[in-house]
C-alpha cells in the first residue's frame, strides 16, 4: 500500500509531516511483493486496529492534565474512538507516556508496558517523555522514555497542547494503517530503538555475568 | 406485513417439503435457531455499545465516535476486529482451568437467557410453563463466572471486585425475584406467552398501576445493580479497583466480559418489557378501535425493541448522572429499603388481585 | 499581647535573636526540641516548613514556625540548628510535637543524610532505597546511579529503620516491619486512576475496611530544588509552574515576589493586579478540576467532563494573553512578560456571570444528589487541631475551621486593596468532613469570582513591567515568601550567597502534608472512602515530590 492512499477523515495526506518516514517504512515492509489476499486482509486488520486504539489511563505530571483535556468536551478524542480508556494495562492498546519519568518510576513504566497485550503502542507526550525536557540536568529524571520502552510517536510540547495530541494520535493511526500483520520487517527501521534495545540487552548480559 | 412469523413459517415449510426425515428438519432448525441467537447476541451487543457511547457523549456535551463510517457506526466493528486479534496474555500463578472458563460461564449465563425471551409475536426459543422462573435462574449464572474470574486471577483488585459482585448480585437477586413474583400474582402464570397475552388489552402497568409501578421501579433498580453498571458498578469500580474482576483478562477474554455486560443490560430491559410493559404487545386503548388498528400496523418486534431500548436509555441516563454507591450503602439500600418495599408490594398486589379481579 | 521577642527570650533565655526577615534563633542540636516544645505551648503550633541546609562545613536544618491562633497568625519564627559531623550527622526529631515534621524530616534525611533521633521511620522518601549518596549535599555526585530497568521490590517497602538514643548517649539502630505477615496489603498506585498522579499507597485492608495507609512518594521526584541551585533566578521561574501545575501561575507569582522583595524591585500596580487576576483564575481552574476529579473518583464521570468544559474558558483567557494554556509563563521578575491582550478585560467580565451560572448547575447535578450527599457526609473527619498539627492548609484546613488563608494573613500583591472574605466552614465545631472539603471549593470559586470582579474593574494603567537589571543578583541572606495557592500555603525559601544563582531553594509544598493526612482520615473507613477522601484533599503529586 502506498502512503498516498492513507485515508484519515478530513485531513489530507500532504497536511501531515513525516510522510517520507512512512514511505520508507512501507518500502521496507513490501520488499519482495505482497500477496493480494494477504494485502486485503492486512487492510481489514489495520483498519480495525487503527480505529480502535484504547489508551491506558496513565499520566505522571502536567501533560496528564492536557491529556484529560483531550478526553473532555472540547477536543474529545471519542470522535476517533479512543475514549475507551482502560485502567488495566492488559486491555489497553496504547500507553500515553504523559509526563516526566524518574528513576523510581522507570521500572514501573517498563512493567506496565510489559503487561500490555500485543499489539501495543507508545506515544511519548511532552518534552520530559521525549528527552527529559526541562529536567535534562536533573539527577533523577530518565532522559527520554525511549531509553526504557520503544516509542512510536513523539508529541512535543511542555505540556503538549490537546490539538498536538490529536495530531499525534492521527499519526499513530496512519502508522498502524501501514502495518503488516503477516509480514514483519526483517530489520526495524527505527535505528535509535534498535540501538537502545541492544544496549539494554548488553546491560542485562553484564548483570548476568557479574552475578 | 413486517412480522417475522411469516419468515419463520416459510423456513419451516420449505424444510418440511424438501427434507423427508422430520428429525433432520428439527436438527436443522435447532442449529438455525442457535445461529440466529448467536447473531442476535453479537449484533445487539455491538448496537448497545455504539448506543451507549453516543448517548454518553450526548450527556457529556461531547460528540462521541463519528469518524469511522457515517456517524461512527462502524466504530464498534473496528473495536471487534481489533479485540479479536489482540494477544491473549497467559498470566502466571493463576488457576488455569477456572481462569479460562470464567468468561464462558458469564457468556453462557446471558446467552441462555435469550432462549427464554419472546422477541415478537411467535418469535421465541422455547416457551416454558415456568418462563419467569427460568429467566431468573439462568440470568444468575453469570455471577458464578464473575466470582470465578476474580478468584482465579490471583489479583487482589480482582478478588475484591468479585467479592463485591457476589455480595451485590446475590442481594439484589432477591428484590428482582420478588418484584417478578408480584407480577406473577397479577398474571396468574409463569408462562411468558400467557403473561404477554394477558396484556393484549392493556399492559400490566395500566392494569394495576400502583403495585406494578412499585414493582417496576424495584425491578429496574435491582436489575441495574445486577448488571454491575451505573451507580452500582462497584465490582469494576474504575476509580477504585482499576478494572475489578476482569483486571487480568486481555484480548477476546476481556471482550467476552465486555459483551456480556452490555447484553445483560439488554436482558434486564427485555425482561422488564415483557413482564411490566406488555412485551411485544402494541399499545392499545380499550374501545378506541381505530387507534388500536393503527398501533397494530407497527410490527411487534419493533414494539418489543422500542420498549427495551427506552428502558436501556433510562438505565444509561442513570448511569451517567449518578456517583457510585459505597458497599454498605448498597447493601443498606437492598436489605432495608427495597426488600421490605418488595414484600409489602407483594401483599399489596395480592390484595389488589383479590379486590379488582 | 506579648511580642515575638518576649516569647523567644522567655523560651530560650540567653540566646541572641537575629533580626532578618523574621526573628531568627540559632540553637545547639540538643536544645531545639525543648525550645520548639515551649514555643508550641505559647501558640506556635504550625510548623510551616523544615529546610535542610548544607553550609559546606556543616549540615543543618531550618525550622519555620507559625501559629494557628489569631494573635500570632502573621508571625513567623525561624529556628536554626546544625551539626558539624558530615559522616554520621544526627539531629533530634520534632515529629512528636508537629506531626507534619514526620515527612519533612524524612525528606531532609533523603536529601542530606541527616538522621533524626527518635524518628520512628527513617526510610528514604523520594529516592529509591538503593540510591547511592545524598543528592542535595554540595559534594555529592549523583551520576553513579544508573537508570534502573529491572523490577526489584525496593526494600524500603517493608523495612522501617529508626534510630534512638538513651539517657547515657548510647545510639541504637533498629529495623521493624511496616506491615505484619497476616495483613492484607493492597497497592494503590503508582499507576492507578484515582491517585491523581503517581502516588503509591500501600493499604492494609480488613475486607473493605482500611486499616493503615503507607504513602510512598518519589515516583515523580525531579529534584527541582537541586536543579535550581545551578540556575539563575529567571531560569527557575518555569520550574515553579511545573511543581503544582494546577496552580502554576500562583507558584510563579510566589517566586517572582520573593526575588523582587529581596532585590528591592518596585512592581507596577497594573502587573500586580493582573497577577492577582491570573492567580484567581488559576485557582478557579484548579478547583474545577479538583471538583471534577473528586466527582470522578466517586463514579460520576459526567461531572468531571462538565468541570473540564468550563475550565477551557479559563484556558482561553490565558492563551489569549499569555500564549500558554496550562503553563502561562506570564509573570516575570519585575512584572509581566507582556501586557494583557485588548480582549482580556472583556473576556474576564464575560466569564464571571457564566461561571456563576455554571456553579448553580454543579450544585444541582452533584451537591444535591442524594447518593453523593450520603457518601460525603460524616466521612473523613478532620479536626482543626489535627489539621494544624499536620499542616494541612488551604481549603482542607479552612473546611475544619482553621483560618489559614495567606491572602488574609500576610496580604501580597493587590490582595490588601480589595474586599473579600476568607471562606471558612465549621468555625464553631472546629472539625470538617468530606462534604465540607467538597463544598468549600465551590464556595471559593464564587469568592474568587468576586475578587476578580473587583480587580478587573479597577485595572490601573502604570505599565506592566519594571526595569530590572539583566543579571539579577540577590544580596546574601535568606528570603521567604508565602502565597496561598489552590491547595494551601505555598512558600518559597531562597538562601542566597550574593551570586546570580541561589545557594539553596526550598519550596514548601502544601500537597505533601495533604497526603500525610490520608492515613488518619481514612482509618476504619471503606476503600471507596479512601478514594473519595483522596479526591477531597485534592493533592497534586508532582508538587509533593518536587
Amino acid at each position: 500500500m502506498e502512503v498516498k492512499n492513507l485515508r484519515v477523515k478530513s485531513m489530507k495526506n500532504e497536511d501531515f509531516n513525516n510522510n517520507d518516514y512512512l514511505e520508507k517504512y512501507v518500502e521496507e515492509l513490501h520488499k519482495g511483493g505482497v500477496n493480494v489476499a494477504i494485502g486485503v486482509l492486512d487492510d481489514v486488520i489495520n483498519w480495525g486496529r487503527s480505529h480502535s486504539v484504547w489508551p491506558l489511563t496513565f499520566a505522571t505530571s502536567c501533560c496528564g492534565i492536557e491529556f484529560m483535556c483531550v478526553g473532555a468536551a472540547r477536543a474529545d478524542f471519542a470522535r476517533f474512538g479512543w475514549e475507551v480508556t482502560r485502567n488495566s494495562p492488559r486491555q489497553a492498546d496504547v500507553i500515553f507516556v504523559a509526563g516526566t519519568i524518574v528513576y523510581k518510576m522507570a521500572p514501573v513504566l517498563k512493567r506496565l508496558y510489559d503487561q500490555m497485550a500485543e499489539p501495543k503502542y507508545v506515544i511519548a507526550i511532552g518534552g520530559c517523555a521525549i528527552s527529559g525536557g526541562p529536567f535534562k540536568d536533573s539527577y533523577n529524571v530518565v532522559q527520554g522514555v525511549d531509553k526504557i520502552i520503544p516509542v512510536d510517536v513523539y508529541v512535543p510540547g511542555c505540556p503538549s497542547r490537546p490539538n498536538a495530541m490529536l495530531y499525534g494520535m492521527m499519526q499513530m493511526e496512519r502508522k498502524i494503517k501501514l502495518e503488516s500483520f503477516f509480514k514483519l520487517p526483517k530489520k526495524p527501521i527505527i535505528t535509535k530503538e534498535e540501538e537502545i534495545r541492544a544496549q539494554i540487552d548488553e546491560e542485562s548480559k553484564d548483570v548476568k555475568t557479574s552475578k | 406485513m413486517l412480522e417475522l412469523t411469516g419468515i419463520i413459517n416459510w423456513i419451516h415449510e420449505t424444510l418440511m417439503a424438501n427434507i423427508p426425515a422430520s428429525w433432520l428438519v428439527s436438527l436443522i432448525e435447532y442449529v438455525l435457531i442457535g445461529a440466529g441467537f448467536l447473531a442476535l447476541y453479537a449484533v445487539l451487543a455491538l448496537i448497545l455499545i455504539y448506543f451507549e457511547r453516543r448517548i454518553c457523549a450526548f450527556f457529556q456535551c461531547r460528540l462521541g465516535p463519528n469518524r469511522v463510517g457515517p456517524f461512527g457506526v462502524f466504530q464498534v466493528i473496528a473495536d471487534m476486529v481489533k479485540i479479536l486479534l489482540k494477544e491473549i496474555i497467559s498470566v502466571k500463578h493463576i488457576d488455569k482451568v477456572l481462569f479460562y472458563s470464567a468468561f464462558f460461564i458469564v457468556i453462557m449465563g446471558s446467552f441462555l437467557t435469550f432462549g427464554g425471551l419472546q422477541f415478537a409475536r411467535g418469535v421465541h426459543g422455547a416457551d416454558f410453563n415456568i418462563g419467569v422462573f427460568y429467566l431468573l435462574a439462568v440470568s444468575s449464572i453469570s455471577i458464578v463466572g464473575v466470582l470465578i474470574a476474580g478468584w482465579a486471577s490471583n489479583n487482589k483488585y480482582a478478588l475484591i471486585g468479585s467479592m463485591r459482585a457476589g455480595a451485590q448480585v446475590i442481594s439484589y437477586e432477591l428484590s428482582a425475584g420478588l418484584s417478578l413474583l408480584t407480577m406473577v400474582i397479577l398474571a396468574g402464570s409463569m408462562n411468558l406467552s400467557t403473561i404477554i397475552e394477558e396484556q393484549a388489552d392493556a399492559w400490566f402497568i395500566f392494569q394495576a398501576p400502583i403495585p406494578v409501578l412499585i414493582a417496576l421501579v424495584i425491578y429496574l433498580i435491582a436489575g441495574h445493580a445486577e448488571t454491575n453498571r451505573g451507580p452500582f458498578d462497584l465490582p469494576e469500580a474504575e476509580s477504585e479497583l482499576t478494572a475489578g474482576y476482569h483486571t487480568e483478562y486481555s484480548g477476546i477474554q476481556f471482550g467476552f466480559f465486555y459483551l456480556a455486560e452490555y447484553v445483560n443490560l439488554f436482558i434486564i430491559a427485555a425482561i422488564a418489557t415483557i413482564v411490566f410493559l406488555g412485551g411485544w404487545q402494541p399499545f392499545h386503548i380499550v374501545g378506541a378501535d381505530g387507534f388500536n388498528a393503527v398501533m397494530d400496523y407497527i410490527p411487534t418486534w419493533a414494539w418489543f425493541f422500542g420498549k427495551a431500548f427506552a428502558l436501556i436509555f433510562l438505565s444509561l441516563w442513570v448511569r451517567w448522572s449518578f456517583p457510585r454507591l459505597r458497599i454498605d450503602q448498597l447493601l443498606h439500600l437492598e436489605w432495608k429499603i427495597l426488600l421490605p418495599f418488595g414484600l409489602f408490594n407483594l401483599v399489596l398486589m395480592a390484595v389488589w388481585v383479590i379486590i379488582f379481579k | 499581647m506579648k511580642t515575638i521577642k518576649d516569647i523567644i527570650s522567655a523560651v530560650a533565655p540567653g540566646v541572641a535573636i537575629e533580626e532578618a526577615q523574621y526573628p531568627t534563633v540559632t540553637l545547639d542540636p540538643d536544645k531545639v526540641r525543648g525550645v520548639a516544645a515551649k514555643l508550641k505551648e505559647e501558640g506556635f503550633d504550625y510548623l510551616i516548613s523544615l529546610t535542610g541546609m548544607d553550609y559546606g562545613d556543616k549540615l543543618g536544618v531550618i525550622y519555620h514556625l507559625s501559629s494557628s491562633a489569631n494573635e500570632h497568625k502573621q508571625d513567623v519564627i525561624v529556628l536554626k540548628t546544625s551539626t558539624a559531623d558530615r559522616e554520621n550527622p544526627l539531629l533530634y526529631t520534632v515529629c512528636d510535637l508537629f506531626k507534619s515534621a514526620d515527612l519533612y524530616e524524612r525528606e531532609v534525611f533523603d536529601f542530606f543524610g541527616i538522621r533524626f533521633i527518635n524518628h520512628p521511620d527513617m526510610r528514604r522518601i523520594f529516592l529509591r532505597s538503593d540510591w547511592k549518596g545524598f543528592p542535595f549535599r554540595k559534594d555529592d555526585d549523583p551520576s553513579v546511579n544508573a537508570v534502573p530497568c529491572t523490577n526489584v521490590t525496593p526494600s524500603d517497602l517493608e523495612n522501617v529503620p529508626s534510630i534512638t538514643i538513651d539517657s547515657d548517649g548510647n545510639v541504637t539502630e533498629k529495623d521493624k516491619m511496616l506491615f505484619g505477615n497476616n495483613e492484607y496489603v493492597v497497592n494503590f498506585g503508582p499507576q492507578h486512576p484515582a491517585t491523581h498522579g503517581v502516588l503509591h499507597l500501600r493499604v492494609s485492608l480488613d475486607g473493605e475496611i482500611v486499616k493503615k495507609i503507607d504513602p510512598n512518594f518519589g515516583y515523580i521526584h525531579r529534584g527541582i530544588e537541586k536543579m535550581s541551585e545551578k540556575l539563575t533566578y529567571p531560569q527557575i521561574l518555569p520550574y515553579t509552574e511545573r511543581l503544582d501545575y494546577l496552580s502554576g501561575s500562583i507558584n510563579r507569582h510566589a517566586m517572582c515576589m520573593c526575588v523582587e522583595k529581596a532585590a528591592g524591585f518596585e512592581v507596577p500596580q497594573r502587573a500586580q493586579y493582573v497577577r492577582c487576576i491570573l492567580d484567581e483564575l488559576t485557582r478557579i481552574a484548579s478547583h474545577l478540576l479538583g471538583w471534577g476529579c473528586m466527582c470522578m473518583d466517586m463514579g460520576a464521570i459526567t461531572a468531571f467532563i462538565y468541570g473540564m468544559r468550563d475550565r477551557e474558558h479559563i484556558m482561553d483567557i490565558f492563551e489569549e494573553s499569555a500564549g500558554g494554556r496550562l503553563m502561562t509563563g506570564y509573570s516575570v521578575i519585575g512584572g509581566l512578560a507582556q501586557d494583557v491582550h485588548p480582549n482580556f478585560v472583556n473576556r474576564v467580565k464575560e466569564f464571571i456571570p457564566y461561571m456563576r451560572k455554571m456553579l448553580k448547575e454543579y450544585h444541582i447535578l452533584f451537591t444535591g444528589n442524594p447518593i453523593a450527599a450520603n457518601r460525603m457526609h460524616g466521612i473523613g473527619w478532620l479536626t482543626k487541631e489535627e489539621a494544624v498539627a499536620l499542616g494541612t492548609t488551604g481549603p482542607t484546613g479552612r473546611a475544619s475551621g482553621w483560618s489559614c488563608d495567606v491572602r488574609k494573613i500576610a496580604p501580597y500583591a493587590a490582595y490588601d486593596k480589595i474586599k473579600f472574605n476568607e471562606i471558612l466552614r465549621n468555625t464553631d465545631t472546629l472539625k470538617g468532613d468530606t462534604f465540607d472539603r467538597y463544598y468549600i471549593r465551590l464556595d471559593e470559586v464564587l469568592e474568587s469570582l468576586n475578587i476578580i470582579e473587583q480587580l478587573v474593574n479597577n485595572l490601573p494603567d502604570d505599565g506592566f513591567r519594571a526595569k530590572v537589571p539583566p543579571i539579577i543578583k540577590l544580596p546574601a541572606g535568606e528570603y521567604h515568601q508565602r502565597v496561598e495557592n489552590a491547595r494551601g500555603d505555598f512558600d518559597v525559601f531562597i538562601s542566597s550567597d550574593g551570586n546570580k544563582n541561589p545557594y539553596r531553594v526550598k519550596f514548601r509544598s502544601p500537597c505533601m502534608t495533604l497526603i500525610s493526612a490520608l492515613d488518619p482520615l481514612c482509618r476504619n473507613e471503606k476503600i471507596a472512602d479512601l478514594i473519595m477522601i483522596g479526591g477531597s484533599l485534592d493533592y497534586v503529586i508532582p508538587c509533593a515530590d518536587r
